[in-house]
């Protein structure tokens, strides 16, 4: 295949080296199945949805509260943060002076690298006594959106700045040559033409989103539960895992590893959604 | 950034309205967040704070044993990872186009291994490198589970820096009779070595924010590590565990984030400066 037989190893070297990224993604699953195969061998599945409660030691495994904990929590920062990121992005495109555009690109990029736990340990001294003083005990549902909220806006802005630039600038010049006004070349051009774009973007945010752990953790006051209204704890998968790992024995954590599998389920749906998405919008 | 016709209309300035909003929301929340722990934090931060042990749970004393086990953290999953990194980046770069079904296979991995979410790293890094492997709680399962989740993000940069190199370089090495192994060592890493450096300090970025991997895999002891089979806490996990697990942690913990946020900052404008010397060089 080569002539020097110095370009067959180096050849593969490199191959298998690469095989190593496949093998560790395989090993992920491999063990979040090997793990969780104990419970759900032992277990009917509508054991999550319908058991009394959340009592692992005595064989009571409702994993509905955490999982609609961990949607509640993600769909409430989304909903928040879509709207604010996409308007922010638009100010940086297309209304503010050159320098704040070039600042505040810079401020999200530097916001999107501050590490989560920053933002929660925040959240704990800044927005939860705020929320107590409204109405205790101030960890809730409520502070853990916002925190998200926080935490998962920087990503949103970057997404639709990026979407924002491949519209084909061909389009935009013939628009405003034929003389439409700002809203419109915005509202009809642009926007439909990133559509796409926004969309898996914020898919692939999502599952950012719904991975998030200790920042949550920190603020949602972990009470196993189906929250009644917004200021009532709640506990999401991701932090039930991060609260009883370290304590945890036979099926329980078994239970723990199921809920990390589905997880991953949630968020490998999720990118293959988002990729569907980019590859339809290629095709058209 | 294209410049749009102003005109001003109803719509138009609805438009403006909204996202100057919705910037200046982002923009004073960064204002907010960044002084409340700048001021907050610099109570306590001196010298001494930097290189002297924690007491009392790290409500006095220091970071010292945290930063150097941040490092170690740092230093082991960059050995890890970047002979693997280049190995895949070169491979996919110079090897492979996207039809091959090898090229294709690995990529997809990638996707889905940049999205597990870090709490589910930390489970497998726990099942498999503390406890198969035997590696205990040590800095080493640490790194290695570190390593696992930045591996996308370093061969997606080393693999771009590859591509963006002119393909005169390679028909010119070809024509002077140079075997691949030569290419590739004597000319295209030497041309890529900035880029290169450029993925290692946004993969020193990300690694260093990452907390709920870290849990249970490099573990929270707040001792000083004598070799990378020891425990030890990052930064990162020691600011998680004082605003949740130590009453009275909160001014030590606004310190410890300033700490990690001035580095991350130092990182972000380190990455710029060396990103506009690659620009500028590719210009001349």
């Amino acid at each position: 295949m080569f002539l020097h037989i110095r370009d067959s190893v180096l050849f593969f070297t490199l191959k298998s080296l690469s095989g190593i990224s496949i093998v560790s993604l395989l090993f992920i699953i491999f063990y979040l199945v090997s793990e969780s195969s104990m419970v759900l061998s032992k277990i009917n599945l509508s054991h999550f949805i319908f058991d009394a409660g959340w009592y692992p030691i005595e064989g009571q495994f409702l994993l509905l509260p955490m999982i609609v904990g961990s949607l509640f929590i993600t769909v409430g920062a989304m909903l928040l943060a879509i709207p604010v990121g996409i308007f922010t992005a638009i100010l940086c495109q297309f209304y503010a002076p050159i320098w704040l555009s070039q600042t505040l690109q810079r401020i999200i990029e530097i916001l999107s690298g501050i590490p989560s736990v920053v933002y929660g340990f925040w959240g704990v001294v800044v927005i939860v006594p705020v929320l107590a003083s409204i109405q205790a005990p101030g960890t809730s549902l409520l502070a853990g959106i916002i925190v998200l909220t926080f935490i998962i806006m920087p990503g949103i802005v970057l997404i639709a700045n990026n979407a924002f630039q491949e519209v084909d600038k061909m389009h935009i010049q013939n628009a405003i040559t034929l003389g439409l006004s700002r809203y419109s070349i915005i509202r009809h051009i642009i926007l439909p033409y990133a559509q796409r774009g926004l969309l898996s973007g914020t898919i692939l945010q999502s599952g950012r989103a719904i991975g998030e752990t200790l920042a949550v953790l920190m603020v949602c006051g972990n009470v196993v539960q189906f929250p009644g209204n917004i200021f009532e704890p709640v506990r999401t998968l991701t932090s039930n895992i991060a609260l009883e790992m370290a304590y945890a024995m036979d099926e329980h954590r078994s239970a723990l590893f199921l809920s990390g599998l589905i997880l991953m389920l949630v968020v490998l749906t999720l990118i293959l959604l988002a990729e569907r998405i980019e590859l339809s919008a290629k095709s058209t | 950034m294209i410049l749009l016709p102003s005109n001003h209309n109803l719509a138009d300035k609805i438009l403006k309205l909204v996202s100057w909003l919705c910037g200046s929301f982002v923009l004073l929340f960064f204002a907010f967040l960044f002084f409340d722990i700048l001021l907050q934090g610099y109570e306590r931060l001196n010298i001494e704070f930097i290189y002297s042990n924690p007491l009392n749970a790290g409500r006095e004393g220091g970071i010292a044993p945290m930063l150097i086990s941040t490092l170690l953290l740092l230093f082991l999953c960059l050995a890890i990872a970047l002979p693997i990194s280049m190995s895949c980046a070169i491979y996919l770069a110079e090897y492979t186009n996207e039809n091959q079904w090898f090229s294709r296979f690995i990529r997809r991995s990638l996707s889905m291994l940049a999205s597990v979410p870090s709490i589910v790293m930390g489970m497998f890094g726990y099942a498999f490198f503390v406890i198969s492997l035997n590696l205990g709680f040590s800095i080493l399962s640490g790194a290695l589970t570190l390593a696992a989740m930045i591996l996308p993000l370093l061969i997606r940069n080393i693999e771009d820096t590859l591509r963006n190199i002119s393909n005169i370089h390679r028909l010119n090495a070809t024509a002077l009779g140079l075997s691949k192994f030569r290419t590739i060592f004597q000319i295209l890493l030497p041309m890529s070595i900035q880029g290169i450096f450029l993925a290692l300090i946004l993969g020193i970025g990300r690694a260093m924010a990452e907390t709920a991997a870290l849990l249970y895999t490099s573990g929270y002891v707040t001792r000083m590590p004598d070799t990378v089979f020891d425990s030890g806490r990052s930064l990162s996990v020691h600011i998680f565990d004082l605003s949740m697990n130590v009453p009275g942690g909160e001014q030590s913990a606004y310190s410890s984030a300033l700490v990690l946020v001035l580095l991350l900052l130092s990182i972000n404008f380190f990455t710029h400066w060396i990103g506009r010397k690659i620009q500028v060089r590719s210009i001349t």
